[in-house]
């Protein structure tokens, strides 16, 4: 997030950069202005393929590939850690050591080709048709947590933390759901009703939170925790109510299933779980890129979400800003909850439905960096880790949490380049980038 | 900048506004609230006396049971709600506030209504509603503890789930091997620490966004735990998680006060602890010159430098230091209360413990309050659900969470955090 918030070259305060840049070459000073004018001056240095080189080593890209590779090396320490055969062989290891690294080469290869098989391409399948299809799970797990990670990473922008994703979602589903399985309609339009059904229930939700805060200043990290729990209790409690959200004829806290005109189209055909939602989240990353980066909308998201003391200089409404963007943010979150029931889990859904993807989207959001392309292909690593996982988890028996260690590494790792930089002892880059505190402070120290 | 910087600076601009109004939400609120216990607790009147009973069965001073007819008492009660908000109207047209006990008593009403009203032709235990609340509160407490010090010096710290819930499986693994639960306090103190080393390192060495590491953390100590427990913990459940639970230490002749013996001197030793716990940082933080310093570091940093207060180190301690005490908190869970460490067994109390710390207003003693509350309104559902409930036992539930919403729009509004909460300082 705070890449994007630094001024880049052509933001420089114009003062500034006239004086520094201009008058007389810079000595090696420790002030801020000559980084910023290093910084400035980009490209145009004398060694520019070492600094190309420098970029290429310690940039961004290498960062998010070396933190994958980091989570993996700490995933695969504790998978041989706490595998038996790998204790066994530990306890005679100075006698010989082979056993123990065969042991745990052993256990952690099959567990990593159980996550890759089970997330990528299966090599035990006969055919590309068959083999591709764990990928084709992947982009289906992918889905909720791109669309919710896209709802939680805009608020971000607009200078709100939404934690309420659970609720957002449970009470989209609620009423998605209950068109779902109660209306009957016509095949297209039932989907499309249902869609905006869900997302309206959604954005009350967030907007709920967004009003509050607008109206009487309340602290939205309050309100929206507070209104998870309002609505994980709303939805329990209709789910055991006959006549409401209950099958009838049951006695479990569990819906009817949906009905055929209201279910997702698969779209690669009836052999692959794929549906409709990964188009709809392919179209929502688009929407919120546009959103945010080309309408008036957008920018007073991003201005508020700045400064919104500026903001309302600049005659911004800023209540109206965090309403809209909890509204937006809780419709996106609703719609995750949406192609979960009438896409995944078309049986029927009880209170657990959620399955903490709204609590998964933050990560992703954060992974992202709270831009939209970048939450997509967050969405869709942490989708393979999760399709992977249970694959892992079938496979290899290895308990799926590990995919949440790896995860949250992943992220830990992304947020801290110098450490990352550190561990394998690259070049600090980013004169030339738009840089961190971090990166900056490394260079005030040189 | 993060987003709880952002937040923070904008709840500033709102508050800034100058609202028409403003002083209106108080009576508002207290209109609505007055005319619900009307339609409820007079219109939907229930027949029969309701029974409070003060002291428990066993004890040597008795008190008696206090038996009242329930529709005149919710008929006399809803009264005195209309009258203090009409007083609350005109304190407000005569331009000003409605003093804080003007809203306890009136919340006090409210609740006698209620547990009037629900406990028609039943009796309500008291002693047991109270100490039940304090068995609930407990690692709330904790939580909010270790979130005001981290705050007040300066760091956001969401990862107090984190830190309870690695708190709960450390304490719950040491006390199992070494048969010492006090041990398991100690390891449960030390795991939270480690996670706020991380925290702290991220946030202040790193200078990443705190609530991304918090966050992060969360879902690390989660997945880690929970990896642990899945393939070491069940693998030898006897040797490893099943750790000897504190029991009730009498303090003599004090443990035989009505109501307030059970409370505070038939405790064990952690609920102790967390009395002292709450005083000792409420004293430190106000009326010591570390305290001094730490809200220093919290408000402005680069003041506190300036007298040459070390910021990074202060704030490095002091999150770690919070991070040992809501390892305390998770040590509850297992040497307190349930006995064994279950998966994700904290289940979102340190984010209510979060929501503690906001409504309180960064305040120990008010935070302490806040997760009272949140303690209070879940072992109400639990001790209501038991007599028979004339509410669905999911709208109890929702009680303390409706409340929290209602009070931090009506009554708590602009919280004002510290100035440099979340702020990373860069010399």
């Amino acid at each position: 997030m705070s890449d994007e918030q630094i001024p880049t070259r052509g933001q420089v305060p114009p003062g500034r950069e006239t004086t520094v840049a201009e008058e007389q070459p810079i000595p090696e000073t420790t002030t801020d202005a000559a980084v910023a004018n290093e910084r400035r001056r980009g490209p145009e240095t004398p060694n520019r393929s070492h600094a190309v080189l420098n970029e290429i080593l310690g940039g961004g890209v290498m960062i998010t590939i070396l933190s994958v590779v980091l989570a993996l090396v700490v995933g695969a320490v504790l998978i041989a850690a706490t595998d038996k055969a790998v204790q066994a062989s530990a306890a005679y290891f100075f006698s010989r050591p082979t056993d123990l690294l065969g042991a745990a080469w052993a256990t952690v290869s099959d567990a990593y080709s159980a996550l890759f098989q089970g997330s990528v391409y299966n090599f035990r399948r006969p055919g590309f048709a068959d083999g591709i299809k764990p990928f084709t799970q992947t982009l289906t797990f992918a889905t909720p947590l791109i669309i919710a990670g896209l709802g939680i990473g805009l608020s971000f922008r607009g200078g709100m933390f939404n934690i309420g994703g659970r609720g957002q979602m449970l009470v989209a589903i609620g009423i998605a759901g209950w068109i779902g399985f109660a209306l009957d309609l016509p095949a297209g339009i039932h989907v499309i009703v249902a869609v905006v059904g869900g997302m309206v229930g959604g954005a009350l939700w967030g907007g709920l939170a967004g009003l509050l805060k607008a109206r009487t200043g309340a602290n939205e990290v309050i309100t929206t925790i507070m209104l998870n729990y309002v609505g994980f209790y709303l939805i329990a409690y209709l789910l055991r109510t006959p006549g409401a959200l209950q099958a009838p004829g049951s006695n479990n806290p569990k819906s009817p299933p949906m009905k055929d005109t209201a279910i997702f189209p698969k779209i690669l055909g009836d052999q692959y779980n794929l549906n409709l939602g990964f188009i709809l989240a392919v179209v929502a990353t688009i929407v919120v890129w546009w959103i945010l980066s080309r309408s008036s909308l957008g920018f007073k998201f991003r201005a508020v979400g700045e400064n919104p003391n500026a903001a309302r200089v600049a005659g911004i409404n800023v209540g109206s800003a965090f309403t809209w963007v909890m509204v937006i943010s809780g419709a996106l979150v609703g719609l995750a909850g949406v192609t979960q029931i009438l896409g995944t889990v078309t049986t029927g859904f009880s209170s657990g439905i959620d399955a903490g993807i709204g609590f998964d989207a933050i990560t992703v959001a954060l992974l992202g960096r709270s831009r939209p392309w970048g939450i997509f292909w967050a969405g869709i690593l942490f989708g393979a880790f999760k399709a992977g996982g249970f694959s892992m988890q079938a496979a290899a028996g290895v308990p799926i949490d590990i995919v949440l260690v790896m995860q949250s590494m992943i992220v830990l790792f992304i947020a801290a380049p110098p450490l990352v930089r550190a561990v394998f002892r690259l070049p600090t880059p980013g004169v030339f980038r738009k840089s961190t505190p971090a990166v900056r402070k490394a260079q005030v120290q040189k | 900048m993060t987003t709880v910087e952002q937040a923070h600076a904008a709840a500033h601009a709102l508050t800034r506004r100058p609202v028409a109004g403003k002083g209106w939400k108080a009576p508002i609120a207290f209109g609505v609230v007055t005319l619900l216990s009307l339609i409820l607790f007079v219109v939907f009147a229930r027949p029969g006396t309701s029974e409070f009973r003060l002291t428990a069965g066993r004890t040597l001073i008795q008190l008696p049971v206090i038996a009242v007819p329930t529709t005149l008492s919710c008929v006399i009660l809803t009264g005195l709600m209309a009258v203090i908000t009409v007083i609350a109207v005109m304190l407000v047209r005569a331009n000003r506030r409605v003093p804080l006990w003007l809203v306890a008593i009136f919340a006090f009403l409210f609740l006698a209504a209620f547990l009037a009203w629900a406990g028609a032709g039943a009796s309500i235990p008291v002693y047991g509603l109270l100490l039940g609340t304090v068995a609930l509160s407990a690692p709330l407490i904790f939580g909010a503890l270790g979130g005001v010090i981290s705050e007040r010096s300066g760091v956001v710290n969401i990862a107090i789930e984190g830190q309870m819930l690695a708190g709960a499986f450390v304490s719950a693994m040491i006390a199992s091997i070494t048969q010492s639960p006090y041990l398991g306090l100690i390891g449960a103190m030390v795991a939270g620490m480690l996670v706020s080393f991380v925290l702290a390192a991220f946030a202040i060495k790193y200078v990443v966004d705190q609530i991304i590491v918090g966050v992060v953390l969360n879902v690390l100590v989660t997945g880690l735990t929970s990896f642990l427990y899945s393939t070491v913990m069940t693998a030898n459940p006897q040797m490893l998680n099943s750790p000897p639970r504190f029991q009730r230490i009498e303090i003599p002749v004090l443990s035989e006060i009505p109501i307030i013996g059970p409370l505070f001197f038939q405790q064990t030793i952690i609920i102790y602890l967390m009395y002292v716990a709450v005083a000792v940082v409420w004293y430190a933080l106000f009326r010591t010159r570390w305290g001094l310093r730490v809200r220093a570091v919290g408000e402005h940093p680069q003041a506190a430098d300036t007298v040459g207060i070390k910021v990074g180190l202060t704030r490095f301690w002091n999150v770690s230091l919070a991070g040992a005490v809501a390892g305390l908190g998770g040590a509850y869970f297992t040497l307190g209360s349930v006995g064994s460490f279950q998966k994700d067994m904290t289940a979102g109390a340190g984010f209510i413990a979060l929501a503690a710390v906001i409504f309180g207003q960064w305040d120990p003693i008010k935070a302490t309050l806040a997760a009272l509350l949140f303690g209070f309104a879940t072992n109400l559902q639990n001790v209501i659900g038991i007599i028979g409930s004339p509410v669905p036992s999911e709208f109890m539930l929702m009680l303390p969470y409706v409340v929290t919403i209602l009070a931090v729009a009506g009554f708590v509004g602009k919280s004002r955090p510290p100035a440099a909460d979340g702020k990373p300082y860069i010399k």
